[in-house]
């Protein structure tokens, strides 16, 4: 039986970014708030100092910043008609845990989607025909515009530092920047970073072909800056060490860097780590949150009721806790009918190798940071004319070697051996003159068939059945992994690469190498109630004191990274629960 | 001399609030339950004083209900309950109770407060400025704490041994100021000698704990920190300082070439922080006032082993956020190539900083609160000297070099300590 604590104003489930966002805000709408963590507190100097933090083996390999799968974990299927099994190590992404979430971990890649990624369904309708979408895609508008979330997107890029050059203000076209960006109201608040050898070729040669590349927007900054609450980060070093790693030089934007000092200073508020939200509790209407059943570390349980829940776990999570909480209708694939679970998304990773002569290309793969790196944008979203080609969608290609971590980088041609002196030998001969990888970011839109619901066997610690992700990708990911691969090597090839290895993505959907961390969907926002679990300001529609944050509400993944998108959402939602909600508590949408 | 400083008031174009009612402190003899302005400058002086930094236990006690113990050289010694409580705190004390307590180090029933209570710099003070830090306690809730006062170890558990001390080393009577100085020079020697006791920290002790004349200001051992010299001494001092470098680090911790932790970031927290502007402005202007040596030490040359070893491990270890040039990012990470702290002429602070790593202090002006690692897991004896020697040596002005020796001992007393 579970002790109850003092009400709360709010309730925060989950202390990453967007649970930092929101008790700020709400905390300056002087609300008394309360977030709860599962995992432990953490900050730079204690948990990932310099001295450290550098640590490939500890962090990358053997995952010490995310959530064992002991303590949670998922069941995985591709398709509807396997048997799914649990995931006992993560591979194909990386669930974030403690405080700061995947804040503390992630590349700090700061993108915004395109103006018509908001109105996917609308745009491609209108400019193709309903008939040129596969019959089975369920893309869906979002219910929000990008004009809408325009001023959001520039808060959190102020609260990060963020690094960048800016295509297009107000309209103007900015030589340098993103030429396919959306009007922004003022420029990035930090020049761009310095680019390394191989960043600065490849933009070259893409620029020889006629694209228009530019510096990959990135919350490691490139200037010491002061954020407008008053917290500083201070320049990065080009370490190498950001994704998979915290940032012990507090030049990675991160709720630990930007938010969370201003926040814990504040009387109307508190944290409590280490503690794992296991239910939403509802009235017995079903239509009103009571607040939240949490457990310790002691097996201990916990009621806290409030006044307002906001949910802002990892997107897996969130969805999975609507589930387990009974709130919105599970999604059935077969019938086609429910919301909590449909529309599920991932990216569409591709990737080129480019091996050069090391006599005269020498990139020192090292000197990098998690957001360094060139791009272009021709070939994302609906930037390029898909009549002649057969798919939708896209991503942005870019030259954005993260790393020369000795672990992970052991490039070698296709046809090397796989162990012994040969492959010692090429390793040696190629490390500093490859370009491993790039970027090649492609969107991963919805279907029918690619959901989350309750596995039917496997249970977690409680009792609880395990989340299933039912994941495979679709021949209109593949043709546009394959379009956009071939033009990416197109670039490395006029850069003077001597081999070049292709490997775009193809199916089936691999859980056991990583991807990205960008799960998407789920508990996803839009105007209709019957295809959608929450409204246009991540309003529950069946429960209207809950609003979720996150991927999770994402229709679709658009060619980018998803977190300046998710962080935009979270002060979108929190601007409407300020200056609309609070104001009269209820619905924000009628349906 | 109330006099001359009336007369310097009327001939100043701008005088503090605070600055005027200090000087014409001839009223105020009594506590007044009512009295707002004497209640209101109890308050500040209060905060001034730092009463609630010692007098309340950091684990959880009500303000200033007593119960820390202030760590000395000679044990600890444990702070009373000061609130109005009948039975445990001072809820009986008369205003003269209260003043000899304060500016006389006198208990009500005659027995000696050691000087850990920092009565020979609030003797300083005039009788008013007292009585309304008393008329503000009189107004806090009470608090029940019960706390053991005699924690010193024989003999200096007997009380009447501070006599002896008191004839050494306690001058008592309120600041006289100097009436060729501005007045602004000499409201900030008040602060500095009496309310603000920095020289209980910051002036050089002897054995005995008592004050070294030839010290004044120029740095003290204290709870395994150095509190480090404020004269203008260009080298070890506030030399580099502007008057607006030091406002700066007093009121938010973090100027650009240094920031505050240990001892001092608690003080900033509670105290300084909340200082007006006008009084860090005065503390700031008799500071710069002191002479400082302004002596150069040669500096320990760049081929030395010391030097080599140590280079090597900044460049790995320290030049990430110190920067290669030592300039750090003003503001939050300190400039060692600039800070006087690195350069004093005792290393602890420099040594405890890369063995244990510190956190800063956050402030609403800056609340970042940068902390800086720990090495002393990592590094050893040898390679933690070597880097202080390099960080004392390898931008002007230099500093002695730091031994092996000397950082195992301070290894050894860390041990000991709690952060």
């Amino acid at each position: 039986m579970a002790r109850k604590l003092p009400k709360k104003d709010v309730v925060i489930i989950g202390l990453g970014w967007t649970g930092s966002i929101l008790a700020n805000e709400l905390t300056d709408e002087g609300l008394d708030v309360i977030a709860i963590e599962r995992g432990p507190w953490r900050d730079a100097p204690t948990e990932f100092p310099p001295s450290y933090a550098q640590d490939e083996l500890r962090y990358r390999i053997r995952h010490e910043l995310f959530l064992r799968p002991d303590q949670m974990t998922f069941t995985f299927r591709n398709k509807m008609d396997q048997t799914a099994l649990p995931i006992r190590t993560w591979g194909a992404f990386m669930p974030p845990n403690g405080v700061g979430g995947g804040g503390v971990h992630w590349n700090a890649e700061t993108w915004r989607f395109l103006p018509s990624d908001f109105v996917l369904k609308t745009h491609l309708t209108q400019r193709y025909g309903a008939a040129f979408l596969p019959q089975d895609m369920t893309i869906q508008d979002w219910g929000v515009t990008y004009d809408e979330l325009e001023p959001h997107y520039d808060a959190f890029e102020y609260i990060c530092g963020t690094s960048g050059t800016a295509g297009n203000l107000k309209g103007q076209i900015q030589e340098g920047g993103n030429p396919f960006e959306g009007p922004r109201s003022r420029p990035y608040p930090t020049p761009a970073q310095k680019q390394g050898f191989g960043h600065t070729l490849w933009a070259k040669a893409a620029a020889e072909l006629g694209y228009k590349p530019f510096p990959q927007p990135s919350g490691n900054l490139s200037q010491a800056y002061r954020n407008p609450l008053g917290v500083r980060l201070g320049p990065c070093t080009y370490c190498g060490f950001c994704e998979w790693f915290g940032c012990g030089n507090y030049s990675k934007a991160s709720p630990q860097t930007t938010l969370l000092p201003v926040l814990i200073r504040k009387s109307n508020f508190v944290a409590r780590d280490n503690a794992e939200v296991t239910r939403i509790n509802l009235d017995r209407s079903g239509k009103h949150a009571t607040g939240v059943t949490f457990v310790e570390t002691d097996g201990s349980e916990w009621e806290q009721p409030a006044d307002l829940v906001i949910l802002s776990a990892y997107s897996m999570f969130n969805v999975q806790l609507l589930l387990h909480s009974k709130i919105g209708q599970p999604y059935d694939p077969v019938a086609n009918t429910g919301v909590v679970g449909r529309n599920f998304t991932h990216q569409a990773m591709s990737s080129v190798d480019g091996f050069f002569d090391k006599s005269k290309f020498n990139f020192n793969p090292f000197i990098a940071s998690g957001a360094i790196g060139m791009c272009i944008d021709e070939f994302n979203g609906d930037n390029f004319d898909h009549g002649p080609l057969g798919f939708v969608g896209g991503g942005y290609l870019g030259q954005v070697q993260t790393n020369g971590r000795p672990i992970e980088t052991t490039p070698i041609p296709n046809g090397t051996p796989r162990w012994g002196a040969k492959w010692k030998s090429a390793v040696r001969d190629h490390y500093l003159s490859t370009l491993k990888g790039g970027s090649i970011h492609s969107s991963f839109y919805s279907y029918r068939d690619v959901y989350l619901d309750v596995d039917p066997t496997y249970k977690d610690r409680f009792g609880r059945p395990l989340m299933r992700m039912t994941i495979d990708f679709h021949d209109n990911e593949i043709k546009a992994a394959a379009y956009l691969t071939d033009k990416y090597a197109e670039i490395v090839k006029a850069m003077g690469a001597s081999h070049i290895d292709k490997s775009p993505r193809k199916p089936p959907y691999d859980i056991t190498k990583y991807q990205t961390t960008h799960l998407n969907g789920g508990a996803i926002m839009g105007t209709d109630p019957k295809t959608s679990a929450i409204n246009r300001y991540l309003q529950s529609w069946d429960v209207s004191n809950l609003f979720v944050m996150g991927a999770s509400a994402f229709p679709q993944n658009a060619g980018y990274n998803p977190t300046g998108t998710v962080a935009a959402l979270a002060y979108w939602s929190a601007a409407a629960i300020r200056n609309q909600y609070l104001k009269n508590p209820g619905p924000l949408v009628n349906a | 001399m109330h006099k001359a400083l009336a007369t310097s008031i009327a001939a100043a174009v701008l005088a503090a609030p605070l600055i005027a009612l200090w000087a014409t402190q001839s009223r105020g003899a009594i506590t007044d339950a009512q009295r707002f302005e004497q209640i209101e400058k109890g308050r500040y002086l209060s905060i001034i004083a730092d009463c609630a930094a010692c007098h309340t236990n950091p684990d959880g006690g009500k303000p200033y209900a007593g119960g820390r113990a202030i760590e000395t050289p000679f044990g600890n010694v444990v702070s009373a309950n000061i609130t109005p409580d009948n039975a445990t705190g001072i809820g009986t004390w008369s205003d003269e109770d209260f003043d000899n307590a304060v500016r006389h180090g006198r208990r009500p029933n005659g027995d000696r407060l050691y000087p850990a209570m920092p009565y020979p710099a609030y003797t300083k003070m005039p009788r008013g400025d007292v009585l309304a830090i008393r008329a503000y306690l009189n107004t806090i809730a009470s608090a029940h704490n019960a706390v053991d006062r005699n924690t010193l170890p024989f003999p200096l558990d007997i009380r009447t041994s501070m006599l002896g001390w008191n004839w050494l080393f306690f001058t008592p009577g309120p600041y006289k100021p100097d009436p060729q100085k501005s007045l602004e020079w000499n409201y900030g020697r008040y602060l500095v000698e009496g309310p603000g006791h920095c020289v209980s920290c910051h002036t050089t002790k002897n054995f005995l704990g008592g004050d070294k004349s030839s010290g004044y200001l120029r740095g003290n051992i204290i709870q395994g920190w150095f509190a480090p010299d404020l004269t203008n001494d260009e080298r070890t001092g506030l030399g580099r300082w502007s008057t607006d470098d030091i406002v700066t680090y007093l009121r938010t911790g973090h100027n650009r070439t240094s920031t505050a932790t240990g001892p001092m970031a608690e003080e900033i927290s509670h105290s300084s922080s909340r200082w007006n502007d006008n009084d860090l402005k005065s503390v700031a202007t008799y500071l710069k006032s002191l002479p400082g040596r302004q002596d150069n030490p040669a500096p320990v040359g760049n081929g030395d082993a010391m030097m080599v070893a140590g280079q090597a491990i900044y460049r790995d270890q320290c030049a990430a956020c110190h920067m290669i040039d030592g300039k750090g990012v003003p503001q939050l990470f300190p400039s060692l190539a600039e800070a006087p702290s690195v350069r004093s002429d005792d290393p602890s602070s420099l040594i405890r900083v890369i063995l244990r790593g510190a956190r800063t202090v956050t402030t609403g002006a800056e609340p970042t609160g940068p902390g800086m690692p720990s090495y002393g897991w990592q590094l050893n004896d040898e390679q933690v000297a070597a880097v202080a020697t390099y960080v004392r040596n390898a931008w002007k002005p230099a500093a002695s070099a730091v031994s092996a020796s000397t950082v195992k001992q301070a290894r050894d007393d860390l041990h000991a300590r709690a952060d």
